[in-house]
């Protein structure tokens, strides 16, 4: 497996009274999905935005190639936020932009191509996620599957070696959310990029995923290959991966809002 | 801080020190978001000058808060300047020196009400949208997404607005001014029947360039606390409490034109007080 690209080392962090992580330990492979899964408002997308620095940890350290987040230079961390892009799970577009606007923005403010060079690149992209004849218009006059597909296409337009996704899938029907997983899994061979999702759709995103982690109550309570967590015999564990997300029976202690 | 927060739990016991605690704590969170807001509008001011500059952003504000500003700062100026004929003319008949309605005009208008009153029509017009555009922003996470792609907010949204209200502000005032020059013309001399010779050249030996460069001045700082402040405001809908989402964006619009409208007014009687 190598060295890990990402390691989270004892992550704490609280809003207000609110403890959300208590101690996460976790290293996520370079090349492969690693899928954060855990139930509803267990802090996994907490965890996540900790990668691209929306949120620090109150305590604990987020490595990259070992390195800490937190020592390094200014111009190294704009260097990783460069490789980093974070898919939001409403999608984030900016609504009052096109498609194609969308898509090239970074492109136009992160890099010095020429218009000529951004518009083919663009293009491109839109082919790719076919969503062709869709450029000029609003992200509020597409489908939730095409805006996922235009959030997706400007996530990977700077080519980037670690992709975040934030439930990349919720709010599709079953078709289109494996249509998305598939398109992860193929880019993500495609490109070789670094993923880790935070997602509830189980046991499809195991397909696609090569290591799972599962949060639950501030901690990493599993780690391993998707056969291992389907294998496992922590009833937690089973509970969430055979039940679903709705563990009615151990809302007890953990419940965090 | 905790010991204050203590005295004023409502399980402390019942003392004096509540009514002290209460108000050390509105104090201090007055005095933090004063420092927050500092910090931004110096960071704003910067960024209009770090590379890239992107000037095809900040045309585009000055097509929004200027351009599209012109004919309802036009309008406003024309009956100030209507209206301040109608009630100068009244006041000053009555000392017989109806002669000096062209001056009296030109510098209430130049020192005072132009800035003034182009300052607050422009907040009404463009001040709430820019609150309400960059709360949307926030709340819809388009603003953790730019922060993402290392894009930075700031300089993406507030500075081009800022730099765009600092060259658009004294053009509106100066418009503002000329057409309220041409309402009091319009009732003084059309309308009342004031010489226009003695009402022009009143005017033109009785108004300085001091007044100019005052109520410039005054356009200037006006156009800095009205975009600043909107912007604030917007970009930190989150941080306020009293409501999420769509109500968090509209409390912020409200505030955002009420709090620049008073500082407005405020600041005009500072930046008086020291020009006189």
């Amino acid at each position: 497996m190598g060295e890990p690209l990402i390691e989270f080392v004892d992550i704490h962090k609280a809003f207000d009274q609110n403890v959300v992580l208590r101690g996460v330990n976790l290293a996520i492979p370079q090349g492969l999905v690693t899928t954060i899964i855990g139930r509803s408002g267990i802090g996994k997308s907490v965890l996540l935005k900790h990668v691209v620095g929306l949120l620090t940890p109150d305590s604990g350290e987020i490595r990259f190639h070992g390195r800490d987040l937190r020592r390094m230079s200014r111009s190294e961390r704009r260097e990783l936020k460069g490789k980093v892009s974070y898919m939001f799970q409403n999608n984030a577009l900016f609504d009052s932009m096109t498609v194609f606007e969308n898509i090239a923005l970074p492109l136009e403010e992160r890099t010095r191509m020429s218009k000529r060079d951004i518009r083919e690149r663009v293009m491109r992209k839109i082919e790719q996620l076919e969503l062709r004849d869709n450029e000029n218009r609003y992200p509020a006059q597409l489908s939730g599957g095409m805006r996922k597909r235009v959030a997706f296409a400007r996530a990977l337009i700077m080519e980037p070696e670690i992709v975040l996704f934030d439930e990349p899938t919720t709010g599709l029907d079953p078709v289109r959310r494996q249509a998305v997983n598939d398109m992860i899994a193929h880019y993500q061979e495609r490109f070789g990029y670094t993923a880790m999702i935070v997602s509830h759709d189980i046991p499809e995103v195991f397909e696609i995923s090569q290591r799972v982690a599962m949060l639950d109550g501030g901690q990493i309570l599993f780690e391993g290959t998707p056969a291992q967590i389907l294998a496992s015999t922590d009833p937690a564990v089973r509970e969430f991966v055979y039940a679903g997300k709705n563990g009615s029976k151990r809302s007890h202690e953990k419940d965090n809002r | 801080m905790n010991d204050l927060e203590n005295a004023a739990d409502a399980t402390a016991p019942l003392g004096v020190a509540t009514p002290f605690a209460l108000t050390g704590r509105k104090v201090l969170a007055l005095l933090r978001e004063l420092g927050a807001f500092a910090l931004f509008l110096l960071m704003a001011l910067a960024r209009i000058f770090t590379l890239p500059l992107k000037p095809q952003r900040i045309l585009e504000q000055i097509h929004f808060i200027g351009m599209k500003s012109l004919f309802v700062v036009a309008l406003t100026g024309l009956f100030t300047g209507m209206v301040l004929g109608l009630q100068g003319y009244y006041v000053l008949i009555k000392f017989g020196s109806e002669t000096a309605l062209g001056v009296m005009v030109a510098l209430a208008l130049i020192r005072e009400l132009g800035p003034v009153l182009t300052a607050l029509m422009v907040t009404g017009r463009a001040g709430s949208s820019m609150a309400a555009e960059i709360g949307i922003m926030r709340i819809s996470e388009q603003i953790d997404a730019l922060d993402t792609m290392d894009i930075d907010p700031v300089k993406f949204l507030v500075s081009p607005r800022l730099a765009a209200a600092i060259v658009s502000f004294p053009l509106l005032t100066a418009l503002f001014d000329v057409i309220g020059i041409m309402g009091g013309y319009l009732t003084g001399v059309i309308m009342l029947g004031v010489n226009s010779g003695t009402f022009m050249g009143r005017l033109e030996n009785g108004v300085e360039w001091v007044d100019v460069s005052g109520g410039f001045l005054k356009s200037l700082a006006f156009a800095i606390i009205v975009s600043s402040v909107c912007c604030y405001l917007g970009y930190t809908t989150d941080r306020r409490g009293g409501g999420f989402g769509a109500r968090g964006v509209g409390n912020a619009t409200t505030a955002a034109v009420v709090t620049s409208s008073v500082l407005v007014l405020v600041f005009d009687y500072v930046l008086t007080s020291f020009l006189m």
